[in-house]
């Protein structure tokens, strides 16, 4: 199998030293030390119910402020609009999947919640600046605007690289969010995940395509 | 006899199997069907497919859209519960401070272990993998021959249910008629692939894997199986009665409830416990085999977990089948004044030549693929094809600067999404968002393809492991110290499998994803990452150098076994878990005869 990417290597002996205090002093298998600015808070586990239906906010806290969540919902609509294949991230609350992801006790999640929680303080103050309120004030067609100024990261111009790195974050977590509901997948096309009697294979049209038939 | 509890066991087994995975599970297996009485013993909780297998649940249900997490490494709906690289008050630790000398230590604290979230890769190791030294003067020659482990192949493929196909290619074993199941047919990606691989040399054929494409049949496995015994032929057809061929839905990493593919869980356990011979505990961590005056063993030390008390039980044969590092470990903290350097190494050898699998991979984005007619390309919840080693004549002429093969793995296909499924993407669309990033994503979804290469490792002296000599477990149970070193095989194979990634997907028209590394030592994973951990107790024809002999029989203590990966004594590019199997049969065969001899 391919392992994720993200999985911690390993134990130190001078971190286990330090965990095994840790457990003597505590009845709890595994306490991480709180981090200054993230949420306390605990993970699911190492067995959680697999079968039940989670929403964000089940597990811990959501944590966005009320502006960061009308900031966040606002840039899902722009993101990710509806359209005659789906109905769009905003829709379908999308915004508070991110606030879940930014919110969770884990170490990968710190770094996603200052690119998230700085990267929607640097957007209403850019709109501020252009606008004269905040991100959500703005028309269409502000924001648009502000949002072709930091969608590439790779061109955009220097003072606008720090909203382009918030962007870029941001939409990918907006995309995973939205293609994985049963109507993003719908929309990315995705046909799987009944059972069926049998395999097939691809249809005639698809081997065509690929100059396999 | 069911799973019970430790004051519910009996007071002696004829046999004490220490795991409950692929290992385990084939040994109680084996044993109980043949009318021996097994207690098994699993660190880890029961565990219940039937039950708890999420099979539709889609990334939208699970917290984080199912996104790895420390708790569940390989996503929230994967199979595994209670196990990953660090496991919670079981650490281990590494000799160097080296990020090129670390080792992964997998674990899964369940019972059936890591076959509940398997790959299902199930290939067979050629007539080369059982003698390599012979064929090019490096690590170790087996004392068996595959001519000795092919009718347990055999019987293995049949049990489990393998589909895959007969290619006949060098050292890459066909399977007889009657022992395969149909391989499902390649996805877009996978033909795809094929036709533009044949400019390379690159020969993609159907994988190998445990996954029931149609039902076994009842009335002629069984006597296939157990020619000899009708009670173990019921057994096994009742049991081929309750699983189901798969249905083309849901990742097998999740475990499955219909029983389709294989797990201990479902398919070597429910037999044996049916048989009425088998006990299993849970939540028994096994500390040590315990030992009489004579230095035979008597049974083993565990730890209940739910109570923290010590318990004993006796047998009179014990099989570790814990993993190989967990074997080991139970080994070295089998210390007594007879035995100061631990049980059954008399050689100084517990420990030594551990081996992994090497890794590397690349993906690539492929045009043609983009924007094809939606289709369903769920197929057998993994992959359908793979390209087995082609290179044996240039390599055993000297000319490739690596003494050993790998093969190629790669997924395609428009899979089940998930939250990396749209995600860095940028490289593609210049940014789009709104309306084109949605038209972006369409087009780009199942235009990828990621490869894989899994590589064999030669054996080494700085690759071993030994009980830390101050770090404990929650439990007080001294824990192991890995060293790992990669050698320069490893390291020139890795760069030559990105060399061929890259060539194939320039064969395919496409693009390379990112930037990966293409120095060898950069593309290498660590060691244990690929899961294919083996060695520690290897096998040989010599006492005096090595663990046990080619019945995984320790040479010390006639009464004591280890079949899980721990007596491999290479570790061929194909996947140990079938290999696993496969020799845990044997040894349990001659095990019960040497039972019913005396001998033990």
């Amino acid at each position: 199998m391919n392992p994720p990417p993200d999985a911690a290597p390993r134990l130190s002996r001078r971190d286990a030293l330090k965990w095994i205090t840790a457990a003597a002093a505590s009845s709890l298998a595994f306490s991480p030390e709180p981090r200054a600015g993230a949420p306390a808070a605990r993970g699911y586990g190492t067995d959680p119910d697999l079968q039940r239906a989670y929403s964000p906010g089940d597990v811990w806290p959501l944590t966005f402020t009320p502006a960061e969540r009308a900031a966040a919902a606002a840039l899902c609509g722009l993101m990710l609009p509806p359209d005659a294949e789906g109905p769009g991230a905003e829709a379908l609350l999308v915004h508070d999947f991110v606030d879940e992801w930014i919110s969770a006790p884990y170490p990968e999640h710190v770094a996603d919640r200052n690119t998230i929680t700085e990267g929607l303080a640097w957007l209403d103050a850019e709109a501020r600046r252009r606008w004269g309120g905040e991100f959500v004030r703005g028309t269409p067609a502000q924001r648009t605007a502000l949002a072709e100024d930091l969608c590439d990261l790779a061109s955009a111009q220097p003072e606008h690289r720090a909203g382009a790195r918030f962007f870029q974050r941001f939409r990918d977590l907006a995309a995973g969010g939205y293609f994985t509901t049963p109507e993003g997948m719908k929309d990315l096309g995705y046909t799987g995940n009944y059972a069926m009697e049998a395999f097939t294979g691809p249809p005639p049209e698809v081997l065509r395509r690929l100059g396999l038939a | 006899m069911p799973v019970v509890t430790p004051s519910q066991t009996q007071p002696e087994y004829d046999v004490i199997v220490v795991g409950s995975g692929a290992a385990g599970g084939q040994t109680a297996y084996t044993c109980t069907l043949e009318g021996a009485k097994v207690l098994m013993l699993e660190a880890g909780r029961d565990y219940d497919p039937a039950r708890e297998t999420p099979m539709f649940q889609v990334n939208s249900q699970a917290p984080l859209r199912g996104a790895s997490t420390p708790d569940k490494p390989f996503g929230f709906h994967d199979a595994t519960i209670d196990g990953g690289w660090q496991v919670p008050g079981e650490p281990y630790t590494s000799a160097s401070d080296d990020p090129a000398r670390q080792f992964w230590w997998w674990r899964a604290r369940m019972m059936g272990g890591r076959t509940n979230h398997w790959g299902r890769i199930s290939l067979r190791n050629g007539p080369y993998d059982f003698k390599p030294r012979t064929r090019d003067g490096l690590g170790f020659d087996w004392p068996l021959s595959y001519e000795d482990v092919a009718p347990y192949y055999d019987k293995v493929e049949m049990l489990i249910g393998v589909y895959g196909d007969n290619n006949g290619l060098e050292n890459t074993p066909d399977s007889p008629a009657g022992c395969l199941q149909p391989p499902p047919i390649l996805r877009a990606g996978e033909q795809y692939a094929r036709a533009k691989g044949k400019a390379l040399g690159l020969p993609v054929i159907p994988i190998h894997r445990a996954v029931l494409t149609q039902r076994q049949d009842p009335d002629v496995l069984p006597a296939k199986i157990h020619p000899a015994n009708p009670r173990a032929q019921r057994l096994l057809a009742d049991s081929m009665r309750q699983r189901a061929a798969c249905f083309w839905a849901t990742p097998c990493g999740r475990g499955c409830s219909i029983r389709a593919n294989y797990q201990s869980t479902t398919v070597h356990l429910p037999p044996a416990l049916a048989s009425g011979n088998l006990d299993i505990v849970a939540n028994a961590m096994a500390r040590e085999v315990t030992v009489d005056a004579a230095g035979k063993a008597t049974g083993v030390l565990f730890i209940d977990r739910t109570t923290g008390q010590e318990q004993r039980v006796k047998g009179r044969v014990v099989v570790l089948a814990a993993s190989s590092a967990e074997s080991v470990r139970i080994l070295l903290n089998s210390r007594s004044p007879r035995f100061p350097q631990g049980l059954a190494n008399s050689s100084g050898l517990v420990g030594k030549y551990i081996m992994d699998t090497v890794g590397a991979g690349m993906a690539g984005q492929i045009p043609a693929l983009e924007n094809l007619p939606r289709h369903n390309e769920d197929g057998a919840g993994g992959n359908h094809a793979y390209v087995p080693w082609w290179l044996y004549p240039e390599q055993v002429a000297g000319k490739l600067g690596f003494a050993r093969g790998y093969h190629i793995e790669f997924g395609s296909g428009r899979q089940l999404p998930a939250l990396h499924t749209v995600a860095g993407l940028e490289a593609f669309t210049r940014g789009s968002f709104g309306q084109k990033f949605k038209e972006d994503a369409r087009r780009f979804y199942g235009s990828f393809i990621g490869f894989a290469g899994r590589g064999e490792m030669i054996p080494n002296e700085d690759s071993y492991c030994d009980l830390d000599p101050v770090v404990r477990d929650k439990w007080g149970i001294p824990v192991l110290r890995f060293h790992w070193k990669w050698s320069d095989h490893e390291i020139r194979q890795a760069a030559h499998m990105q060399r061929t990634f890259a060539d194939w997907i320039s064969a395919l028209g496409g693009k390379v994803r990112g930037t990966p590394a293409m120095d060898g030592a950069k593309a290498i994973e660590p060691g244990g990452k690929i899961i294919h951990e083996v060695g520690g107790t290897i096998m040989g024809a010599d006492a005096r150098r090595s663990v046990t002999n080619q019945w995984c029989q320790t040479w010390d203590v006639r009464n004591l076994f280890v079949t899980d990966g721990g007596p491999f004594c290479s570790n061929a590019d194909k996947n140990p878990t079938l290999t696993i199997m496969a020799l845990a049969w044997r040894a349990s065969d001659y095990l019960l005869a040497e039972l019913r001899r005396g001998n033990l």
